[in-house]
């Protein structure tokens, strides 16, 4: 256990509680201060909200929301270089370590390039959370309010009026804040206070979809109920895991699990549950009920945040539970997660070949992805776990550049994200069908693409951790799940367009940004992996 | 290792200048031309600059790529790979040649099919040049995008699903091949401590893999490459990819695309897993034979032009397969040596059978009859094409066959035997097809239209399996042009020169076979028997 706090806490700390006096446990400021930017920065969102006026809002809360992302940024960066091996703080609630700085610095560039998307008016007029015309005049009425619905597919010229809805962007840095705290999260009470923090503003972004109310709000709801069973799943595996080991620090459940002669009902069931959460977040097999809906309900760009930082969360937190709390106990439940894999992969890629709709079938391939990533997460060796960290990288970025494209095909109800309106693209906008075939190449794995560098580092890793027949079938799951991706390319480009098809908005300064970053991060590590390689593989996680 | 690299970019800078130039027509066709002749020209110092006794990997050179992984981009040329570098620079200038005018589909440019066939090329030489495992198979798996776009941006009626199954059918005995180098990866991480894809080192440490890892290993690669090469059950994708590429495309992909295949058995499967090639080798000579029958007598059945080639060349790649494995240095010298010159002959029959769609509009076999008369000299180039096939000898292909046929009866008698049969079902498609095409009195729906005859009024439906619309069968018939003639002459005076004299061939690529079956740890029981 790498201890950055002062030696004999843990003595102290006891004798302290005891007393019952409040002494502050050492905080190292320097290991948690990208998260305390970005949470400050959320708080500061709110003020905002309450105190400038609505004129400038928009202006303020960009640079403010991406100022923290750049800062956090470089205070990981600093920090990952300064760390050896990383240590734990806040009285051992918080491990930060080469795989967690990893970790954060994923999902701060990725959260940088979602916020951009976010912050994009150029592509609808006002926004793609435009506010609703509630000026002096009219009642004031809250806008997710049931009546809102039918009124809030308003014209364009209003809404460009109107402007943007901007607590999109502390709600975005809340759940950024969320997390990062879950992927350092270093006991599973922890864990679940930032699974809420993460997951409570991204049911409210869901909702948000300005033209197409109905299906957002639906989907909205839908995620927050079974996000609250996710929830309600992982408090209940949280509370037999403290029955088994006596402690929910993960270094506890670690030392229980090594050769106790506890009740293994209590571990399992308890782990189980608890998984259970993890996975639904992580939208993989089984637990995927939600994924298609909410990603084609939801605001495009809040799918993009969701479907790259979401992921990454979510496993980057199911990696650190597994190795620092559940390595010595993994023969007896990796098969379960074989399964799942398996399973995820399956469901990923045989639904996603009945999609019509293109948002729904890349959801499905995320739930095809998500699969992938279990074959690496299970293997719980330093090889797979770099590889799983790489895989999550590389996938976040294309997602979101995948996501900023498709929020560029629209007609003039909105999005256009039937697969029909996709025809023959590539005679209206070659440049973008080029670019999006290059997304759908990496996301099935072809070579040349960071894509297939992920798929690669994972599958040598699994097999290596002698995972062979797993690593077959998700060769396997590869091969048809092109599939998938090559009916769009050859829907954009040998099909001819339809008359009265969608039309391509140029991107605005922002959302080519970040779509430019995606295809860059794609085709550079795609050519050079061990750029990001040499960072996933400097070590594990601490506890 | 400049040269080399020279050979692999040049390609691409072509490609890149005939893209940016695509909407200039008339510029782009002779910048493309002028980079493809060029890279003959490297082809051909590359040749001369090979020691056929020297080093077993020539004009090597490395950079590190993913050192965590033990990658590298390294390449090299043995002799068999030199040849196939050489095969692939002659077709391309011959390609480009005849697809100057070749109908495309509306909208599609010119500039952008060449671009698109030069970045092919480029991307052929590196897989055949490379000697890093995992190079290997991503230079496999890339191959396949701008083929993917060939075929369905410029084919025919059917082309989205023909480059679909092509895609799909490549793309995952690809991966499977990959599970097998991974296979390989760790086994070598295990036995020597560092894992490694380097084809050297490999070679050194899974010769004393145990038969069981070979075995798996074996397979991994056979899938890959039988599909690739198409062996007879993982056929399918060939006959819909020729049928549906345009003519120059389906040069390539008969012509040098599924050599990528048996150049993988010869430079991956063997030397990879030496005991299981042995121990499996029935298995691919089972296959080899049934796909020199069935692919005879597909293609003796066969209605359309481009489907029949396709067949053919099946029936030739199981007559590769069989001289590969059955492990005498004759026999793999006939089936190397026999990969060039099926591109040769099989590239020029299927430009002389696009020239005869080109006239008649159609590919059904039945649209057409008694060409000879109005087109001697096409009919000829048919002839010479057909004769080269069908292995005459004098022509390039029958030292090939005869170094096959007679290297594997020393080993494999009954596979030999049957195989025969094979040469005798080549004679009868090929004259079969000669007859009905060109011999007689003119007839068939789409001559007859185009030269206004009797019948001139048939139907429609001749117009439109050709995909062209009913002027282009309007055309007079004429014979070949001078342009024409120019793009088949390399092709005719490489079919009689190689025939006469193999030597330059055989020289070169003998060295490598043999290094091959050292590898493999057979030694040739000609020269044993011999001895006795």
């Amino acid at each position: 256990m790498g201890v950055v706090a002062r030696t004999g806490a843990p003595d102290r700390h006891s004798e302290l509680l005891a007393q019952q006096t409040t002494d502050m446990p050492p905080i190292d400021y320097a290991a948690i201060a990208p998260v305390l930017i970005v949470l400050v920065a959320a708080c500061l969102g709110v003020l905002i909200e309450a105190f400038v006026h609505r004129r400038q809002r928009w202006a303020a809360q960009v640079v403010l929301s991406l100022l923290a992302v750049i800062l956090a940024g470089a205070q990981v960066i600093r920090h990952a270089r300064e760390i050896n091996t990383g240590g734990t703080t806040l009285s051992d609630t918080v491990a930060v370590g080469p795989a967690t700085l990893f970790l954060w610095g994923t999902l701060l560039a990725l959260a940088l390039g979602a916020i951009l998307l976010i912050a994009d008016r150029s592509i609808e007029p006002g926004g793609a959370f435009v506010a609703e015309t509630n000026t002096a005049e009219t009642p004031r009425q809250p806008a997710d309010a049931p009546g809102a619905a039918s009124a809030s597919v308003m014209d364009r010229a209003t809404a460009s009026v109107a402007g943007m809805r901007t607590e999109v962007f502390p709600l975005t840095l809340f759940s950024l804040g969320g997390m990062m705290v879950f992927c350092a999260a270093n006991d599973l009470l922890t864990m679940f206070v930032a699974l809420e923090v993460l997951s409570l503003p991204l049911y409210l972004l869901c909702g948000l979809a300005k033209r197409r109310r109905l299906l957002s709000q639906e989907a909205a709801v839908k995620y927050f109920l079974l996000g609250a069973f996710a929830s309600a799943f992982f408090l209940y595996g949280l509370a037999l895991l403290y029955g088994y080991a006596g402690s929910v620090k993960f270094s506890d459940i670690a030392d229980a699990t090594a050769g106790s002669l506890r009740s293994d009902t209590l571990l399992f069931a308890g782990l189980g549950l608890v998984i259970m959460g993890l996975l639904f977040k992580g939208s993989v097999g089984p637990f995927h009920l939600w994924t298609p809906d909410v990603y084609h309900g939801a605001p495009t760009a809040v799918t993009g945040f969701m479907a790259a930082c979401t992921k990454v969360a979510a496993f980057g937190g199911m990696l650190r539970l597994l190795h620092v709390a559940f390595s010595a106990s993994s023969w007896e439940w990796h098969w379960v997660l074989w399964t799942v894999a398996v399973l995820s992969m399956l469901i990923g890629v045989v639904s996603g070949l009945t999609q019509r709709d293109l948002k729904r079938m890349i959801a499905y391939s995320s739930i095809a992805h998500a699969g992938f990533l279990m074959v690496g997460a299970i293997t719980l060796t330093e090889r797979g776990l770099s590889a799983t960290l790489f895989y999550l990288f590389a996938y976040g970025f294309t997602t979101l550049a995948v996501f900023g494209l498709i929020g560029l095909v629209r007609t003039s109800e909105g999005e256009a994200t039937h697969l029909s309106d996709w025809a023959g693209l590539a005679k209206r906008s070659p440049l973008l069908a080029t670019v999006f075939t290059f997304l759908l190449l990496a996301l099935a794995g072809i070579p040349a693409t960071s894509g297939f560098m992920g798929k690669f580092v994972v599958f040598s890793a699994a097999f290596s951790a002698g995972m062979g027949p797993l690593v077959v079938i998700g060769l396997l799951a590869s091969a048809l799940a092109a599939f998938l991706y090559l009916r769009v390319i050859v829907l954009m480009f040998f099909n001819d367009p339809a008359p009265d098809g969608p039309t391509v908005s140029v991107p605005g300064a922002f959302t080519t940004a970040a779509i430019t970053l995606g295809v860059v991060v794609t085709l550079l590590f795609g050519l050079a992996p061990q750029l990001a390689l040499d960072w996933a593989s400097v070590g594990g996680f601490v506890s | 290792m400049n040269l080399l690299l020279a050979l692999i970019l040049l390609p691409l800078l072509g490609a890149i200048v005939v893209a940016l130039l695509r909407g200039n027509e008339r510029a782009a066709k002779p910048v493309a031309l002028g980079f493809s002749l060029v890279e003959l020209v490297l082809a051909a110092v590359a040749w001369l600059s090979y020691q056929p006794g020297g080093a077993r990997l020539q004009l090597s050179g490395s950079v590190e790529w993913i050192p965590q992984y033990g990658i590298s981009l390294s390449f090299g040329l043995d002799g068999i790979a030199l040849v196939m570098v050489a095969v692939i620079a002659l077709l391309m200038p011959v390609v480009l040649g005849f697809s100057w005018q070749e109908r495309l589909p509306a909208e599609r440019s010119r500039g952008g099919f060449f671009a698109l066939l030069l970045v092919e090329q480029a991307l052929t030489v590196a897989v055949f040049a490379t000697t890093d495992l995992f190079v290997f198979y991503v230079l496999f798996e890339i191959m396949l995008i701008p083929m993917y776009f060939l075929i369905g941006g410029y084919g025919g009626s059917r082309r989205q699903y023909a480059a679909v199954k092509f895609f799909l059918y490549s793309f995952l005995g690809g991966l499977i091949m990959l599970a097998s180098a991974i296979g390989a990866y760790s086994y070598a991480a295990s036995a020597t401590g560092r894992g490694t894809f380097d084809w050297a080192t490999l070679r050194g440490v899974l010769a004393d893999a145990p038969t069981s890892v070979q075995v798996w290993i074996f397979l991994g690669f056979f899938t890959a490459f039988a599909i690739k090469a198409p062996l007879v059950p993982l056929h399918t994708w060939l006959p819909d990819a020729t049928e549906q590429a345009p003519i120059g495309v389906a040069v390539i992909v008969v012509g040098v695309l599924d050599k990528v295949g048996t150049f993988g058995f010869l430079r991956y499967s063997l030397p990879l897993a030496p005991e299981a090639s042995q121990l499996l080798a029935p298995l691919v000579l089972t296959l080899g034979v049934i796909g020199v029958l069935y692919g005879s007598l597909q293609a003796f059945g066969q209605t359309d032009l481009k489907r029949f080639i396709a067949y053919v060349s099946i029936a030739h790649f199981g007559f590769i397969a069989l001289g590969i494995f059955a492990f005498t240095s004759q026999a793999q010298v006939g089936a190397a040596s026999y990969m060039v010159n099926h591109s040769i002959a099989t590239g020029m029959l299927v430009l002389v059978i696009g020239m005869i769609i080109a006239r008649g509009g159609s590919s059904r076999i039945a649209d057409y009859g008694g060409m000879a008369r109005v087109t001697p000299v096409l009919a000829g180039m048919l002839l010479i094409a057909g004769l080269s096939t069908l292995s005459l000898p004098g022509t390039n292909s029958f030292i090939s066959e005869f170094l096959v046929l007679i290297g594997s009866f020393t080993t494999r008698p009954v596979f030999a035997i049957l195989a025969t049969v094979g040469m005798v079902l080549a004679a009868v498609y090929v004259l079969r097809l000669y007859q009905r095409v060109m011999q007689g009195p003119l007839s068939g729906t789409a001559l007859l239209d185009s030269v206004g005859g009797p019948g001139a009024a048939t139907d429609p439906e001749v117009a439109v399996d050709g995909g062209s619309g009913p002027g282009a069968s309007r055309l007079a018939l004429r014979d070949l042009d001078s342009r024409e003639i120019g793009v088949l002459a390399p092709l005719v005076v490489l079919i009689v020169l190689l025939g006469l004299y193999p030597a330059p061939v055989l020289d070169v690529i003998t060295p490598s076979v043999e290094a091959t079956m050292s590898e493999v740890g057979v030694t040739d029981p000609v020269t044993s028997q011999g001895g006795n």
